[in-house]
């Protein structure tokens, strides 16, 4: 569901840049649970929550409500990680984010499948 | 008497009525009377401005007599533009106007040129100002005919560009209804050819091209490129040099931040024309070589971001270096001169494969720019020196283990295999290697796919290494028998099936055809005496193969024929020698009788018989079908057989026998319209009773199309009133009662369809017997999926590619004739067999074209709706499959129901859980599709139709579909969780949608 993401900066998506690996998803079907970790590209990458977002939108469109949504950085791979963590966690500021229409924009943007 | 009255009311209808008089009678007038004519009208011109109007139009009809003495034109024309402010009259006046200075430009040229600039001079004057389209597009067209039958422009040049760019681009919406149709693109294209229409104009144009260019209207963009390149065309160095630094950075700037593909095409055929233009131009010695600077100035502007392959302007970079190159030889060598080596040196240095392809996919293109130059040119290409390199980069590729990558260096090969002279020997024997080995052995199906591919559109150039070198190779590989050590049975099966898949990709050329064609046969009869008998998806491989090679070898007539002669008599003599064997009761050769053996084989003797010219078809045909009514064996190799061969004899033991009809209908049924078929009314009557008494359905259903597609091609006359009465007589006892009701059903469909097919009257009788049957409990669903064959293209009969007479729009005629019969029957059936008519409707409908049902749509569209609650899942499936593309093409119409089909769209993606309570076997085996009466995957196939049309209901406008949103998304993250990937996948697709 996420390898076709559009990075939102490189004529590639997610999956060719390995920002994120079959190995770093962890999907639980029974207790219904679906974990992502994702590399960006570069620790200082000012995208990290955008993606992050962008993941985590495709998902909430694409997944049966019983999963729970796990979407974060992986380990070591960002300089502020956890901030960035933080607010992928928070639910009303994801919706927030999601209310602004520029935003939506973008995030859609990524989202749209190249044909 | 009115003429002279004071009052210009009463004068004008008088000159009114002398206009409409000259108007007709113009042809008719002697040279005097029209210099008297003139000279009146001339003076009137000065008079009050309400008769003006009529004077025009009197001057006009002179202006068409043939007989106006020289140099009256002049003055009137001169008399107009100082006697006329032509902007303040109305719109038809002034098109009064520009139909005089047509027509004097079309019969006094050289009059109106002794007037010199004058003439341009009042000519601007006359259209400066000029707002209506209509207008436009005639004065346009005057502009255009002054540049190009060279008349004198004078110091006006400026004035005249002015006076017609001041329209561009154009900015022009044609009100709704607009009875004179005039597109925007009318006069886009008027205006373009004007300004594109002569070099003087380049000084003004362009500085007015580059601005539009900068602005951030789309269209201006657009318009402005499309000029551009079409000014390339007469341009020389000499207009574009000024401007050249300014041009390249605006396309530049395009390239690299649009986000419009059109504007991207759009602007690499600019700078396509413009490098073209440039190389066109003759050098004189002593000035500057404009190409050589402008070039030098894209390379340097694009060359370095080659070398960042993940970054977002590598492709674009490459584009614009690949348009350049493609303009001429010159440029070509120019760019590739600098931008090859550099690919290499990059592919070199970068080791992730995803930035190795995207490198050898730029260098592909630059290969493939090479094939438009033809051959190699010895002293000059750099592509020769560098031959090495890019042999080993290629080479390289093809073992990476990425498929991406390999995908890539195989297209590669093909092209440097297409130039001539590109590779020596030894590197050609290494792409053949490395061909067999991805073919064969490579995991990756694409890949293996690709390299066959690659193979046959190789063979053909090189047809002695490829016959020499691979088919050995392959034959080897297929009669290696037993697996070899550490192979699985698995592994060997795929590798006999890639090698006969290989064997027919490279039979592409007939040298090569003349050594696979007997491998293939070997192998056949290998299979079928051998121990493995049993083994169907052998047979059936073969069968595709030789199928693959008969489709290569139609369009050559002698390769058509030798595969003909080869193939038919021994795929016969193997099926006969099997039924033989089947009849005295032997288990060997039983697999080659199974219906999908044969079925494979129809595709073969088919494709073999289709492209045969009438005489030798004819030759052949006077052996096949003896050999049917008589058991003339004789000419098939191998002739040898323990009984005799009689398909259409009576007998128990004969079954085996008679399923070879459908090698007979293969053939007989694509042979030429024009070739005699010996003794058929004896073959007809034979093909009528097999199907009408056969108990087996695979014969009496190959029977009946024999039988509909020799009527279908059979001469108009009495020979075939009689066959067909015959038919017909045969047909209705069995069908109204008896156990052959099915088989005179199957019979009536195919005769139907061969007859509606030809227009032949006796069709529309037919079709009303088929439209009763619906209402039968018995034959009825099997009647109404009847109409789906009736409209379908069928594979093997009845269809264009074997000849059959097949009318245009057939389809058409039929649905005009009979879907008001099947609506009617639909309101008057009763409850049990309703369902019939809706599916053989929806089968209708489904394949009608498009542009016919969307025409027809709001009619029929209650009826839709109601066939979605129909409980039939076939009902459904069509029907949902038949509004799917509606829903894409005619949106406004459908945006009127949108409730209904919100609403029942998102039942029926769900349904299957509400039908799947009554206990039905989860159906995993692949039971055959009869068995498991309501077959499970026709749920999962409903639901996916649903999600489908949930999906393309998108595409209305977004008003309508506001309301709906919320509950559509909520509705939607049910299927989301459905038990099968392929509907999941299909909600997710339509969810993320909404």
């Amino acid at each position: 569901l996420i390898r076709s993401i559009n990075d939102p900066e490189h004529p590639l998506t997610l999956e060719e840049l390995n920002v994120v690996e079959q190995v770093r998803v962890k999907v639980n079907d029974a207790e219904s649970t679906v974990s992502v970790e994702f590399t960006p590209t570069i620790p200082h990458c000012s995208m990290a929550t955008l993606i992050g977002l962008s993941i985590k939108v495709k998902l909430l469109r694409s997944l049966p409500e019983r999963f729970k949504l796990d979407v974060h950085i992986t380990p070591g791979t960002h300089a502020s990680e956890h901030a960035v963590n933080k607010q992928l966690a928070d639910k009303e500021r994801v919706a927030a984010a999601l209310e602004n229409s520029h935003l939506l924009e973008v995030v859609n943007q990524c989202l749209s499948a190249r044909s | 008497f009115c003429l002279e009255n004071t009052d210009p009311r009463t004068r004008g209808r008088g000159i009114q009525l002398l206009s409409q008089v000259l108007l007709q009678c113009y042809s008719l007038l002697h040279e005097k009377e029209v210099l008297h004519l003139v000279l009146f009208y001339e003076s009137r011109l000065q008079d009050h401005h309400l008769v003006i109007p009529s004077v025009l139009q009197g001057l006009r009809a002179l202006s068409m007599c043939e007989v106006l003495s020289p140099g009256l034109a002049v003055s009137v024309l001169k008399a107009i533009f100082q006697e006329v402010h032509v902007q303040s009259l109305l719109q038809l006046d002034r098109h009064t106007v520009y139909s005089i200075i047509t027509n004097f430009m079309s019969t006094r040229e050289e009059e109106l040129k002794g007037l010199g600039a004058d003439f341009t001079f009042g000519f601007i004057q006359v259209m400066d100002g000029e707002k209506d389209p209509r207008n436009l597009l005639v004065a346009f067209q005057i502009v255009r005919d002054l540049i190009a039958k060279d008349y004198a422009l004078g110091p006006f040049v400026e004035e005249l560009f002015e006076v017609t760019s001041c329209y561009f681009p154009v900015d022009f919406t044609p009100p709704p209804n607009d009875p004179h149709g005039i597109q925007r693109e009318d006069l886009i294209l008027s205006l373009r050819a004007v300004l594109a229409s002569t070099p003087q104009f380049a000084e003004f144009l362009l500085p007015l091209l580059i601005e539009k260019l900068d602005s951030e209207l789309q269209s201006a963009k657009l318009d402005s490129l499309q000029t551009l390149t079409a000014c390339c065309a007469i341009y020389g160095q000499k207009e574009l040099q000024e401007f050249l630094p300014s041009l390249w950075s605006s396309l530049r700037r395009e390239v690299f931040q649009t986000a419009s593909e059109k504007i991207e095409t759009e602007c690499l055929a600019a700078l396509h024309a413009l490098s073209a233009c440039l190389s066109r131009s003759v050098l004189s010695s002593d000035s500057e070589d404009l190409l050589d600077s402008f070039l030098s100035s894209i390379l340097q502007d694009c060359r370095h971001h080659l070398c960042e392959p993940d970054m977002k302007l590598v492709w674009p970079s490459a584009k614009l270096l690949q348009a350049a190159a493609g303009a001429s030889l010159r440029t070509y060598h120019r760019i590739t001169r600098s931008v090859l080596p550099l690919l290499l040196e990059q592919y070199t240095k970068h080791t992730q494969s995803s930035q190795r392809r995207t490198i050898l996919e730029m260098l592909l293109g630059f290969l493939e720019l090479q094939q438009k130059w033809g051959h190699l040119e010895e002293d000059e290409s750099t592509l020769l020196s560098l031959q090495a390199p890019v042999c080993s980069v290629v080479f390289s590729a093809l073992t990476d283990s990425s498929v991406q990558l390999q995908l890539v260096a195989i297209k590669a090969l093909t092209v440097l295999g297409s130039l001539q002279g590109f590779l020596s020997s030894s590197d050609l024997e290494l792409v053949v290697d490395h061909l067999i080995r991805l073919a064969l052995h490579e995991e990756d199906s694409q890949s293996s796919e690709a390299a066959m591919e690659a193979a046959g559109s190789l063979a053909p150039i090189y047809p002695k290494v490829f016959s020499g070198r691979m088919v050995p190779r392959l034959e080897e590989e297929l009669q290696s028998g037993r697996a070899g050590k550490g192979e699985s049975y698995h592994d060997h099966c795929s590798l006999r099936q890639r090698c006969l898949q290989a064997l027919a990709a490279v039979s592409t050329h007939t040298s090569i055809v003349r050594e696979t064609v007997p491998v293939l046969l070997q192998h056949l009869q290998k299979v079928q005496k051998g121990s493995e008998a049993g083994n169907t998806q052998d047979m059936v491989s073969v069968c595709q193969s030789l199928h693959r090679v008969a489709l290569q070898c139609q369009q050559d007539v002698e390769g058509c024929w030798y595969f003909h002669q080869m193939v038919v008599p021994c795929l016969l003599a193997v099926a006969v020698q099997a039924a033989m064997q089947e009849s005295t009761h032997t288990q060997l050769g039983k697999t080659l009788l199974e219906e999908e053996v044969l079925a494979a084989m129809i595709p073969v003797i088919s494709a073999a018989t289709t492209h045969l010219s009438p005489e030798l078809a004819a030759q052949s045909v006077s052996h096949v079908v003896p050999l049917f009514l008589d058991g003339e064996v004789s000419f098939l190799p191998q002739n040898s057989f323990p009984c005799s061969f009689q398909p259409f004899g009576d007998g128990e033991c004969l079954e085996a026998q008679r399923r070879l009809v459908a090698l007979l209908m293969a053939f007989v049924c694509s042979l030429p319209r024009n070739v005699a078929i010996p003794q058929q009314e004896w073959l007809l009557r034979e093909l009528l009773a097999l199907s009408c008494s056969c108990n087996c359905p695979f014969t009496a259903t190959t029977a009946a199309k024999c039988f509909a597609g020799l009527v279908n091609k059979h001469p108009a006359g009495q020979q075939l009133d009689e066959i067909l009465q015959l038919a017909v007589n045969r047909m209705e006892p069995s069908l109204a009662e008896g156990p052959c009701r099915t088989q005179a059903l199957t019979l009536l469909l195919w005769v139907t369809k061969a007859l509606v097919l030809r227009y032949h009257p006796l069709s529309a009788c037919l079709t009303d017997k088929l439209l009763g049957l619906l209402g039968d409990t018995e034959l009825g669903p099997a009647a109404a999926d009847g109409f789906s064959l009736l409209m379908a293209e069928s594979p093997d009969v009845l269809h264009k590619g074997c000849h059959a007479d097949v009318r245009i729009m057939f389809r058409q005629r039929f649905f005009t004739d009979n879907v008001p019969k099947l609506v009617q029957g639909f309101h008057g059936a009763g409850p049990d067999v309703k369902a019939n008519y809706l599916k053989g409707l929806s089968h209708v409908l489904n394949h009608l074209p498009k542009p016919v049902l969307v025409t027809e749509l709001p009619t029929l569209l209650s009826l839709l709706l109601e066939a979605l609650s129909c409980s039939d899942h076939v009902v459904q499936l069509s029907t949902l499959s038949c509004l799917q593309p509606l829903l894409l093409e005619a949106p406004q119409i459908m945006s009127l129901h949108v409730d209904t089909l919100v609403t029942k769209f998102l039942n029926l993606t769900s349904s299957p859980t509400m039908v799947r309570a009554p206990p039905l076997p989860p159906c995993h085996t692949p039971l055959p599709h009869s068995l498991c009466c309501p077959d499970p995957c026709l749920f999962q196939a409903v639901r996916i139709a649903a999600l489908r049309c949930a999906h393309a209901l998108t595409s209305l406008p977004t008003p309508v579909l506001l309301p709906y949103k919320a509950r559509v998304i909520r509705a939607l993250a049910r299927p989301l969780d459905d038990k099968k990937r392929l509907v999941r996948k299909e909600a997710v697709a339509a969810r993320g949608e909404w």
